[in-house]
């Protein structure tokens, strides 16, 4: 057999009594695409990390090309031929293409010569692999599908033999998406060696030839692409079967719960974000809005929890009329029954370095149950933060520990447990399962399709199409602020995906 | 992807890290001695005779400490909904007018256990107003606190100034200062109750208001963990955009904050105008508001770190003093090197060490876990 492009023996790595890695090998054939997948701290990042140079590895070795290497520093990682595409793209908006591609490598203090190779090297790759972009184009001017590839191209002018990409599809449209792939696929057949790191099965199934999968920082398995299936991967992942389709039944619909009339809302540069949006959620049913991150969807819901104020519109929630351009208190729409499950966890819906019991109260502090007189109820706190944990099967079953300590899933289940228990009217919910592992995400989603069969309206945002597409009873499809159609759920997703893109939907098909 | 480096015990994070930055503090310190020729060790011995050797040395120490308490606790209270309150000098400063009000109206009508109260109220709400402004220029218009503050802090001085050369001043005296309160205006010092304990305090300050500053300490740890406000605080200091999502107002807490913060800095013109001088006169905080920063930063702005944070300036103060004192070669400028030192390493340089104990906490223990081979599982 041929050596392979890059093989990992026995790496360990542990940060304090964490081991994110534990003897892993891992073997990578030259012109391959070879899938990475594990829940989220199954310790993916962690090995890439390795082989990038930003972590050493506690022991064990790394070979490229059959011969042992000491990856420093990611310099060191791109002499050896390794480059890497960030999940978060690692670029400075307000430069230019050929300027970001050469940071880091402008060779002398006068930039002339460094540009002109640039620019003839860019040439060459666009020639070559058909990855043509504006050299002279301003990154913040570009779309997040060129910004990935200004990003892949950085990797190969500094000469990556292995590609290393995190996550690559999670900003991109499903036919952005599907051009990368395009460019993937040739950039093997050219005979780079590809390593995808993601937790969208389908695209592992879509695009590697080989995948291995990882589980508390071990490697579990490896298979050729073409024996195996979503349900095993998705088993080995979890390490017992899940449920992949969310089980539900036929929605009944009552009378509406929210009512948005041409809703603007605009950001703090004055940048129309919301343009003009009318619907309605009734009570019993699943509203579900699709679109690629940053059509407005967030704005949307920060609009309807109070969080922003909007700039034209009206609003009707449980029979109550709020205007929404006055400045509202969020916490009083709360009062009325709208609960809220934020997209942004981290820095909107918990407070990270507060105790599982404090974040437990976050919104709902004011309530007479956890206060007496001036002083929290610490007592009442803690004992409402462990019915929770109980309920929601919270791990570990300490309120008194750091939020920060929880994995994803169990901290998006301390928010909607604290969200959801309050029986509200109205659930507003943003990106429900994103950096959560597939465990959580199927009680996660049982709990939605519950809170619909309580009779409860649930307004979803999710730029998973899969989930909007499993949980929804009506999809509304945003583009640049606008609500570009509405589709039941069975929607295909070609349907679907073209309307996220700013394309008719029955335009194409006709 | 997880921590850079995992969570350590209570002890270490607390007690061994800052006594290890501490430790470091003092051997930098010591090499400056050193180069301008004098032992080390005996001038440690005299600082540490000099603030707590005997006892008026330790009143000493404990009236300077008891400034720092409330200007560390003032900076905490800020520093906890995310304002780096840099005008506690400021606002101690103006909260001696609070104290001056007081002292030079009902000083010789009311004896001092019922002007003590008033003091505190105005002393508070004078500390409170001069930070208020800063505070709503920050809520309302988006100015930077610490820009604010700081120029609070000159501004205060310029009135001061004015009103202690003008408004202030006795007709005939040549010195700009206050006239000298009468009996009810003035603390009484702590002298006569060591003196039961059998200690003799000699000329030391320490006055009551060190029990003020115990006090708030204990009303500042229930205002920040025990109550609504205090949660606001936090979460505020955490994450504006939680407590916004949470339904705080943004504007309220921050000018709630200041103006609690600056009270406490304005507590502090008790222990000096009050309990000591016995009148208001130029400059009297001394640079102790920006001690209180360093106070906050090495106390974790938690009071329980505070306290000793405050007695172990009270011992550079004191014990510095007596230190330029018996030893010429080591000047004023000297003990400010040294102070300095403290607050770099204490303070700025506080997270230097962690990685490396960190890393051997976790061999010690990995060491002593092997042998049972069971692995250690991630806390999730």
């Amino acid at each position: 057999m041929a050596e392979p492009a890059i093989e990992l023996i026995g790496i360990d790595k542990s940060f304090g009594v964490v081991r994110a890695n534990r003897s892993i090998d891992l073997r990578v054939e030259r012109g391959t695409i070879h899938g990475i997948v594990g829940e989220n701290g199954a310790g993916k990042s962690t090995l890439m990390s390795i082989i990038y140079g930003f972590y050493q590895a506690d022991s064990g070795e790394i070979r490229v090309g059959g011969k042992k290497v000491e990856i420093a520093d990611p310099n060191a990682a791109i002499t050896h031929g390794i480059g890497m595409v960030h999940q978060h793209f690692m670029l400075v908006h307000n430069l230019t293409v050929v300027e970001n591609v050469m940071l880091g490598a402008e060779r002398s203090p006068l930039l002339g010569s460094g540009i002109a190779k640039v620019r003839a090297e860019l040439k060459r790759l666009e020639t070559d692999h058909g990855l043509e972009v504006d050299p002279d184009a301003i990154i913040e001017d570009l779309s997040v599908g060129r910004q990935q590839r200004v990003e892949i191209l950085k990797a190969l002018y500094r000469g990556a033999d292995i590609l290393i990409l995190d996550e690559p599809t999670g900003v991109l449209t499903p036919s952005e998406a599907d051009h990368l792939f395009a460019v993937l696929k040739q950039l093997r057949d050219e005979g780079k060696t590809i390593i995808l790191i993601t937790h969208k099965l389908r695209e592992i199934m879509a695009i590697t030839d080989t995948v291995s999968v990882m589980r508390q920082g071990e490697m579990v398995a490896t298979r050729p692409t073409a024996e195996t299936s979503v349900g095993e991967l998705a088993e080995l992942m979890v390490g017992r079967r899940v449920l992949l389709t969310v089980e539900k039944g036929q929605a009944a619909p009552g009378g509406p719960t929210l009512s948005v009339t041409n809703l603007t809302v605009k950001d703090s540069r004055g940048v129309t974000m919301v343009d003009d949006v009318s619907f309605t959620v009734r009570a019993g049913e699943i509203v579900g809005i699709a679109g690629v991150a940053g059509n407005g969807q967030s704005e949307l819901l920060e609009a309807l929890s109070g969080i922003r104020s909007a700039t034209r519109g009206e609003l009707v929630l449980c029979g109550r009329e709020i205007d929404p351009v006055a400045e509202n208190d969020p916490a009083e729409i709360r009062r009325i029954g709208c609960a809220h499950v934020p997209e942004d966890r981290h820095h909107m819906g918990l407070v990270l370095p507060f105790e599982e019991n404090e974040n437990a109260i976050l919104g709902y502090h004011d309530d007479p149950r956890f206060n007496k007189g001036w002083l929290l109820d610490r007592d009442a706190m803690r004992r409402d933060a462990r019915s929770k944990i109980e309920a929601y099967d919270i791990r570990p079953d300490n309120c008194r520990l750091k939020t920060v300590n929880f994995s994803g899933g169990n901290q998006q289940k301390i928010v909607l447990a604290r969200e959801m228990e309050r029986d509200p009217d109205l659930l507003l919910i943003g990106q429900p399962t994103r950096g959560v592992d597939v465990g959580a995400i199927e009680f996660i989603h049982k709990r939605i399709v519950a809170m619909r069969d309580a009779g409860k309206a649930v307004l979803l945002v999710s730029v998973e199409l899969d989930e909007i597409r499993a949980l929804s009873d009506r999809i509304l499809v945003m583009f640049a602020g606008k609500i570009v159609g509405e589709r039941g759920p069975g929607a295909s997703e070609g349907e679907l995906g073209l309307l996220m893109a700013g394309v008719d939907g029955t335009e194409a098909a006709a | 992807m997880s921590r850079p480096y995992a969570k350590l015990p209570g002890w270490i994070d607390y007690g061994l890290i800052p006594l290890i930055n501490l430790v470091v503090a003092f051997l930098v310190a010591g090499l400056v001695v050193l180069v301008v020729g004098e032992s080390p060790i005996q001038a440690a011995v005299l600082m540490i005779r000099g603030a707590f050797g005997y006892a008026e040395g330790v009143g000493f120490t404990l009236y300077y400490a008891t400034n720092f308490m409330f200007t560390g606790l003032a900076v905490a209270v800020a520093f906890h909904g995310g304002l780096f309150n840099i005008g506690g000098e400021g606002q101690a400063y103006v909260g001696g007018l609070g104290v001056a009000a007081v002292a030079l109206s009902l000083g010789a009508i009311l004896p001092w256990w019922l002007n003590l109260p008033l003091a505190i109220v105005l002393s508070f709400a004078f500390g409170a107003l001069w930070a208020l402004i800063p505070a709503y220029l920050q809520a309302r218009r988006g100015s930077h606190i610490v820009i604010t503050t700081i120029m609070f802090n000159f501004i205060a001085a310029a009135l001061m100034v004015y009103l202690l050369v003008g408004v202030l001043k006795p007709v005939g005296s040549m010195a700009p200062e206050t006239r000298t309160f009468d009996i009810g205006g003035q603390l009484p010092k702590l002298k006569g109750l060591f003196h039961l304990l059998g200690f003799n305090l000699g000329g030391a300050p320490l006055n009551v208001s060190i029990f003020v500053a115990l006090v708030a300490a204990v009303l500042v740890w229930l205002l920040i963990w025990h109550t609504r406000l205090g949660y606001e605080i936090r979460t505020l200091g955490f994450s504006p955009r939680a407590a916004r999502y949470a339904g705080m107002s943004e504007t309220r807490v921050i000018i709630v904050t200041m103006m609690i913060s600056g009270g406490l800095a304005g507590l502090m013109a008790l222990n000096v105008v009050m309990g000591d001088q016995y009148r208001l006169g130029i400059d009297f905080p001394q640079g102790a508001g920006f001690v209180g920063i360093a106070v906050a930063l090495m106390g974790r702005g938690h009071p329980a770190g505070i306290i000793p944070a405050a007695i172990l300036f009270g011992m550079l103060y004191q014990g510095g003093a007596e230190l330029s004192f018996d030893m010429p070669a080591i000047s004023r400028d000297m003990i400010v090197i040294i102070q300095g030192l403290v607050i770099l390493f204490a303070g700025a340089l506080e997270n230097m060490f962690r990685p490396a104990i960190g890393a051997a906490y976790q061999r010690v223990r990995f060491r002593a876990s092997e042998p049972t081979g069971a692995p250690v599982k991630e806390a999730r």
